[in-house]
């Protein structure tokens, strides 16, 4: 069909054009050598102005990670790592300045358009920088958004909430980060969180005092401010006796990054009666059409339901990558705590995708609740890879999951694995799965409707993953829709 | 000139030819009745003409207001006014059925050049349309055609057809699965419906349909191609003798 025909080839070509923009910029001055080393750790904490005891932690890290090997259980595959030709640390640069919209790509600003996201946002975005002349409104829309975050960092401020980047809280809070970071994945979990915990390049820090509820959402703040999230990110969110904040990481634009290795480490807290609502979009670089090139993406993130009645929301949107291995979990230590993990996770071309979520039943009538919808096209392979476990004094533990796979195409894979485990005979856990492929009469009764191929499969899909969507906070919704049709492109015809 | 021209039209499916030299002229409203045993190919010639895939046109052509159909995408044809009406409508879960028809609407109308409806200009229009098919608005919120009855889901493509406006409806055994107070709503939209402007092919096994739905003209299909043509007294005549005699004409 020639539409579908046309629409590969601009996919192919915004693929190119990705590649060129992400590895273009040439790393300057400012960053460690390549290699890993003491000396690379010294070097990023001294960059840091790090105290002491930090160093000491990254080392000890270090020493750690030297004893470990590579997992190979999860269900992907790529070419070895070479650790020692990899850079770890660069210093934030601005991006390449260009005079207006109109130099950017114009597949790119369609991507955007595609997207709703506001043009003056993705001269933002996008780094444009007026000429003299017009500096004023340029200066304008950067001003803009500094001076809505300054307003935005003042109400945070009056309500007590901490929320700055991680490196800081390091030096302003020692006392919050000693007593929180690594206490939910320790610097020995596993090899990636072990090197993220020696090399970490920065993240956010967030604390909500007791009964605080957070006055935004902090992905309001993200979306103007926090675009370079970089290779090794740490991220620390504790919300304290009776607080609540929801937080949302990453953009729906597409991620460009000259480093390939991504492994980062999120660890949340909740004490008695508090609850963290987490919520992902990533869209990282997918490798081109051949399946060359693309980001790989180690994540850690846990949750720690440390206090009763707290509660822990996870909610992700994974649509980039070349590989993805990520499995956001819930430790419910605290009697009546709750765990929540809802999912979608696309693949498309040459994708890699494993991932699931672990819900650990450790207090006394703790619930959760797993919702994963795998969308798989091209010849990508998606995995769900989940653990629902209750320990032996969890009486009264309770678990639902229902993993759905959707598949497109017949050259794609869908896999679910599942691990159960009640070690208390009063468990409730119920499984259900389903894998489908998505049918040749709906999307002729779609297409006969009038709606394209491409509209079709968009908006069968987006039925498929209704219940997940739902879950994030409004104006990403939205937003997370259109991103799911523009990453399944080009993948019926 | 016709609405619709199916000329000498051969289709085959897995090497297996279905319809072999079909032809029929269906003129602006007028209403076509397509009367055949099963495996006739009575619901190949609906699935071609809205471009369903899978067939393969070995010879023949279909011209749509002069313009050849079979270079059209399905999606296309939509928009120039081609609408079917499914024997079995497909379920969409996590759809609203509001969504889905605003989605379509739009669609058709980009791909004519029109403006695309605002929210209350088109909440507006569905709620006339839905009132007058006795559909409530419960439906309209639910998942396209989940969980509805059999009545509910051909009452959805009725309202459909009402909405779109197209000017050749096809209605592909419209009374399958509808006891008699469902068909005769349904019957009383498709009726609704008529005018001057717009042609209607109504696919039909039984002559109970036509009752309902009185054809301009009756066609007898078998074995792939037109066997006798006639007026409505040609399905009283089917009824009463039945397939057989026209099948050895075949």
């Amino acid at each position: 069909m020639p539409a579908v025909q046309e629409t590969v080839d601009r996919v192919k070509r915004i693929d190119v054009d990705q590649y060129r923009y992400g590895f273009e910029t040439l790393i300057e001055s400012d960053k460690a050598p390549k290699g890993l080393s003491e000396d690379t750790v010294r070097f990023i904490s001294a960059k840091k102005n790090e105290p002491a005891w930090m160093l000491e932690w990254r080392l000890e890290a270090f020493r750690r990670w030297l004893t470990m090997t590579e997992p190979t259980w999860a269900r992907v595959n790529y070419p070895k790592i070479d650790y020692q030709d990899l850079y770890y640390y660069s210093a934030p640069k601005p991006k390449k300045q260009i005079g207006s919209l109109d130099e950017i790509d114009p597949e790119i600003l369609k991507t955007y358009e595609k997207l709703g996201i506001p043009l003056r946002e993705v001269e933002v975005l996008e780094g444009v920088v007026r000429p003299e002349g017009e500096r004023r409104i340029a200066v304008d829309a950067v001003f803009d958004s500094v001076s809505v975050a300054t307003t935005f960092q003042k109400e945070l401020k009056a309500a007590g909430v901490i929320f700055m980047p991680i490196s800081e809280a390091i030096r302003e809070h020692p006392e919050l980060v000693q007593k929180y970071l690594g206490t939910v994945v320790p610097t020995s979990d596993n090899y990636f969180a072990t090197l993220n915990s020696a090399v970490f390049s920065d993240g956010s820090f967030v604390y909500v005092p007791p009964g605080v509820r957070c006055p935004m959402e902090l992905s309001t703040y993200f979306r103007i401010n926090e675009r370079n999230t970089g290779q090794f990110e740490r991220t620390l969110i504790i919300a304290d006796k009776g607080a609540y904040v929801s937080y949302l990481e990453g953009c729906t634009a597409p991620q460009r990054d000259e480093n390939q290795l991504h492994a980062a480490v999120v660890e949340l807290v909740t004490h008695d009666d508090a609850e963290i609502k987490y919520s992902t979009v990533q869209n990282w670089y997918p490798g081109n059409s051949e399946g060359v090139g693309g980001i790989y993406n180690f994540v850690t993130k846990r949750g720690d339901c440390r206090g009763n009645n707290s509660k822990i929301s996870w909610t992700q949107v994974e649509t980039g990558s070349a590989i993805t291995w990520k499995y956001p979990s819930c430790i419910l230590r605290g009697d009546n705590s709750r765990g929540e993990f809802y999912s979608i996770a696309i693949s498309n071309g040459h994708q890699q995708v494993d991932s699931g979520t672990k819900m650990i039943h450790l207090g006394k009538n703790t619930t959760s609740r797993i919702i994963s919808k795998g969308i798989a096209a091209g010849v990508s392979q998606n995995t769900y890879r989940g653990l629902v476990t209750a320990h032996r004094k969890a009486t009264g533990a309770r678990n639902f999951t229902a993993c759905d796979s959707l598949l497109i195409g017949d050259k794609c894979g869908a896999h679910t694995v599942p691990y159960v485990e009640a070690k208390n005979s009063s468990a409730t856990f119920e499984h259900e799965a389903t894998t489908s492929k998505i049918s040749e009469d709906v999307l002729f009764y779609c297409v006969q409707r009038g709606l394209s191929q491409e509209e079709a499969v968009g908006l069968v899909v987006n039925g498929f993953v209704k219940d997940v969507l739902q879950q994030l906070p409004m104006e990403f919704a939205v937003e997370a829709q259109k991103l799911i049709s523009i990453s399944l492109e080009g993948s019926v015809g | 000139m016709a609405l619709l021209e199916v000329k000498n039209l051969q289709v085959r499916v897995e090497e297996r030819e279905i319809l072999h030299g079909l032809s029929l002229t269906v003129n602006p409203g007028e209403v076509h009745a397509i009367m055949g045993p099963n495996g006739s190919g009575k619901s190949t010639l609906s699935h071609v003409i809205a471009g369903k895939p899978g067939y393969e046109v070995t010879g023949g052509e279909i011209l749509f207001r002069g313009e050849d159909l079979l270079e059209m995408s399905p999606d296309a044809r939509a928009a120039k006014g081609v609408f079917l009406a499914f024997q079995y409508p497909v379920e969409i879960p996590g759809v609203a059925t509001m969504n889905f028809l605003r989605t379509a609407l739009n669609a058709q109308r980009k791909a004519r050049g029109e403006s695309e409806f605002s929210t209350p200009d088109f909440l507006k229009k569905v709620r006339e349309v839905a009132a007058r098919l006795n559909i409530p608005q419960d439906m309209l919120r639910r998942g396209v055609n989940v969980g509805f009855s059999g009545g509910e889901k051909k009452r959805n493509e009725i309202l459909q057809m009402a909405l779109f406006e197209p000017s050749l409806c096809i209605l592909d055994e419209m009374d399958s699965g509808l006891d008699i107070d469902a068909l005769k709503v349904a019957a009383d939209g498709v009726n609704a419906l008529r005018s001057p402007d717009r042609a209607m092919v109504v696919i039909t096994h039984y002559q109970r349909l036509l009752n309902y739905i009185i054809p301009d003209f009756v066609h007898v299909i078998s074995k792939g191609r037109v066997v006798k043509s006639g007026g409505k007294e040609l399905a009283l005549e089917l009824e009463a003798s039945g397939y057989a005699r026209f099948e050895d004409a075949a």
